[in-house]
């Protein structure tokens, strides 16, 4: 009897969980798809998201620089440690450079830009669908999709290649810096090590992870925010839930990217 | 017109609306009383389509709004003045742009002069001064909050205002202001309104006629008057327990008089 029990409620739950991820995935693609839509107003979106682009982008600037930049330091020093007398000095250069461009500028950007724009962009649609705003703006006759999440996900895709790449050469310099103070390789030892094995589809390759995590970023949070139920707690809860599911999408894409576009 | 015709609405275990069919002919003022949760303000997001009903029919002008398409629902919606219960205004928009939002025709809305005109004219029509243009939502009080989205419903010219809970939250003062307003834009506007309240005296002001909804279900309809005269025990009581409120109003205004 008992046994019984057990099995019902577990298919109980497995029914309920299925039916909670088709709505997910149904409610996502129809938002996917007013976004599609939405691009034909370009008047609407376009302003605003040059606005939230210069917010993100300056906004973020200083931690994005700061991370990339003691993340280029560590690498360098670690690879001191771990290297010191059993390879060739220019080999700092490889290992720096490319640590950095292919995984370390991208996915520390991602994650740091995960938690900082995401939960903005959840906390600001989930209260404002509390607040009845987004109500207030279906109700007259325009689209909130195109008013607000529209600007937030190109703002996203803008500007998170762009702190990418800004990313990618402070963590270099700050690699090149800490290589030459502590294991004293010269910076013609470094450039030679650094152009040996790159390869311009490396910095291709931390563009197209770049969006891929923007999109991520951006998307996530916003239909989070924007499908947000019972007030503070709701906010609260929204928020959160789009910071870990922004960034654990990142690491999964991290990975899938890595088999698809580095596999020999 | 508007008209809801035998409509429910489920959320999760709960029935908020059963079988709930009401008329509002051209012109009219409808009040929908009830107490708290009973399913007013979902009714009215029903009429102008931020939500379905679960079966029933609602039709505006005509049309069947569940069935409407995207673009067919926004044309309706150009023409349903939506006034919230908090003001919903923007937060990131000074009062003038929030207002401008509400002018619905495209034409219009880009053209600075003609909003800056409409905007000043509407923050008149609700007793604002048009100097207010420049403050931010969190600059105004819970009154001038109101008064703001009421100007933001009517900027459009729509043919249908929607209240919900216009006076909510408010003292007996800035509520009695709010009711005005309506009165005043019923006359000038002519157009037809449904005022969700929970607010027997107010509502029973503005209305030319008063919907009761108890229990998910329409309890009673009819003038004023009739719902005065009702010998209906849901009626009797609903009205019974907003007297004993009004009378509680009335003595904690006095003892503040008198303290003051």
């Amino acid at each position: 009897m008992e046994e019984g029990a057990l099995t019902l409620d577990v298919r109980r739950l497995v029914g309920r969980w299925t039916l909670r991820a088709a709505s997910h995935a149904g409610r996502f693609t129809y938002l996917i798809i007013d976004m599609v839509r939405g691009l034909a107003e370009w008047r609407i979106w376009l302003p605003r998201t040059f606005e939230q682009a210069m917010s993100i982008g300056y906004g973020s600037l200083f931690i994005v620089l700061l991370v990339a930049g003691f993340a280029g330091a560590v690498t360098s020093l670690q690879a001191g440690y771990q290297f010191t007398g059993s390879v060739p000095l220019y080999i700092y250069g490889t290992v720096i450079t490319e640590s950095i461009i292919l995984e370390l500028g991208p996915v520390l950007t991602g994650l740091i830009l995960a938690g900082r724009i995401g939960a903005r962009y959840a906390a600001e649609l989930g209260s404002m669908r509390v607040t009845e705003q987004i109500d207030a703006l279906e109700s007259l006759g325009r689209s909130p999709v195109t008013h607000l999440i529209l600007p937030r996900v190109l703002a996203g895709l803008l500007t998170v290649p762009a702190l990418t790449m800004l990313a990618n050469i402070v963590g270099f310099l700050s690699g090149w810096l800490a290589a030459k103070s502590s294991i004293s390789i010269t910076n013609a030892d470094f450039i030679y090590g650094a152009r040996y094995y790159f390869r311009p589809f490396d910095l291709w390759y931390s563009m197209i992870k770049a969006v891929f995590f923007a999109a991520s970023m951006t998307t996530i949070p916003c239909y989070i925010g924007y499908y947000t139920q019972q007030g503070a707690e709701g906010v609260g809860r929204s928020t959160t839930v789009a910071v870990v599911a922004s960034s654990v999408t990142i690491l999964c894409l991290d990975t899938v990217l890595a088999q698809l576009l580095l596999h020999t | 017109m508007i008209e809801l015709k035998h409509i429910s609405k489920r959320f999760v275990d709960s029935v908020v609306l059963d079988d709930v069919s009401l008329d509002v002919h051209d012109g009219e003022t409808v009040a929908l009383l009830g107490p708290s949760g009973v399913g007013k303000s979902v009714t009215l997001k029903m009429i102008n389509g931020l939500l379905r009903p679960d079966s029933g029919d609602v039709i505006v002008d005509g049309l069947h709004v569940p069935a409407l398409g995207r673009r067919e629902l926004a044309e309706l919606r150009a023409g349903i003045g939506y006034v919230f219960q908090y003001g919903a205004l923007f937060d990131s928009m000074n009062v003038h742009d929030n207002v401008r939002l509400g002018i619905t025709d495209e034409k219009h809305y880009e053209d600075e002069d003609y909003c800056a005109a409409r905007v000043s004219e509407c923050l008149r029509l609700v007793n604002l001064n048009p100097d207010v243009g420049g403050k931010f939502p969190a600059e105004l009080s819970g009154g001038m909050k109101k008064r703001v989205g009421i100007a933001r419903a009517i900027a459009g010219k729509p043919r249908y205002l929607l209240y919900d809970e216009p006076t909510s939250g408010l003292d007996p003062m800035n509520a009695d202001v709010i009711d005005t307003l309506v009165e005043r834009l019923q006359s000038e506007l002519g157009v037809t309104s449904v005022v969700v309240s929970h607010d027997v005296r107010g509502s029973f002001r503005v209305a030319d006629r008063v919907a009761l909804l108890w229990q998910g279900r329409i309890r009673a309809v009819g003038t004023p008057e009739e719902i005065l005269a009702s010998r209906d025990s849901a009626v009797q009581q609903f009205l019974e327990r907003d007297l004993e409120m009004a009378v509680i109003q009335a003595e904690t205004g006095e003892h503040r008089a008198h303290g003051a």
